[in-house]
């Protein structure tokens, strides 16, 4: 599924406009402890978090990750703005929590099949 | 795909603490540098998540130290080696979820105690060794080899 149509339905915010969205998503994963998507997130799925330091996008960049989520409303930092530009990240805002994004990204994607 | 490489090549960064802005870009110069050769993407992936894990730890609890790698037709090494604390315990250190990492580096998500087993995890053989008060030296292999699964 197309990460631009998973923007349009959960109204997220691009806050990088350099980073396309028309990559593939095969999937979410969930996490503030940056080790613990090191080792679990899979390659191409969306990452929804809460953190906004600047780490946040060499993690994206090494997992191949989809996308980043910032929850709750919360903006990345100004570097980590900078830096997803840099790398071609997508950073997506939301007011939503991490557990209603996820409870509705789960949704979008199982009844594409995508997520079971 | 199977990279053709003909020759050792070997290379170093110097890993600086206290800007975490700059942390990744040693894994990400070894990315770039594998990927040009022509390396298994998920190969790459293993060495940058390890060699990412590694450049952290340095960061956080040693200040400063440096990343060697070599690459050869069978393997590629990655050898980080600080000079900071060193680490008393390492069965302990090795253990998810232990950690000591301070507050503020909490706060940043990091110190869930999986860097070292996700360093292991993703290397066909890690070795650390460590002195207290002289430092620490992580080296993790990962090989090149056809025989895929086999070989891990
Ligand atoms: N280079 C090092 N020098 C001194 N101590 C270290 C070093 N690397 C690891 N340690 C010690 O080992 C512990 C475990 O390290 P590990 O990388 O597994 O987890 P962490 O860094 O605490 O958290 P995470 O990596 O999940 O963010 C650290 O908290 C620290 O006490
Ligand atoms: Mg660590």
């Amino acid at each position: 599924m197309k990460l631009k149509e998973i923007v349009e339905i959960l109204s997220l915010k691009p806050l990088v406009p350099s980073a396309g969205l028309e990559r593939e998503v095969s999937g979410g994963y969930v996490g503030d402890l940056l080790s613990d998507v090191m080792a679990n997130a899979g390659e191409g799925n969306i990452w929804i978090t809460l953190q906004t330091h600047v780490n946040i996008v060499a993690v994206a960049v090494f997992k191949n990750l989809s996308a980043i989520v910032t929850v709750n409303g919360r903006m990345p930092d100004a570097d980590t703005m900078e830096k997803a530009a840099e790398e071609n990240i997508p950073i997506l805002l939301t007011g939503k929590s991490a557990f209603e994004t996820a409870g509705k990204l789960y949704q979008i994607l199982n009844a594409k099949g995508i997520q079971d | 795909m199977k990279a053709k490489i003909d020759r050792t090549y070997e290379g170093s960064f110097h890993i600086v603490g206290g800007d975490f802005s700059r942390a990744g870009e040693a894994s990400t110069e070894l990315k770039t540098i594998l990927l040009r050769m022509g390396m298994d993407e998920e190969i790459v992936r293993r060495v940058a998540i390890a060699t990412f894990e590694a450049e952290m730890n340095i960061m956080i609890y040693a200040t400063a130290g440096i990343l060697r790698y070599t690459i050869t037709p069978e393997e590629i090494r990655v050898v980080a080696e600080d000079m900071g604390p060193g680490i008393e315990d390492i069965e302990l250190a090795m253990q998810e979820g232990y950690s000591t990492a301070p507050d503020w580096v909490r706060e940043m998500g990091w110190g869930a105690g999986m860097g070292l087993p996700n360093m292991k995890k993703n290397s066909d053989v890690f070795r650390i060794e460590s002195v207290v008060g002289e430092g620490t030296t992580v080296e993790m292999t990962i090989r090149l080899g056809d025989c895929g699964e086999e070989s891990r």
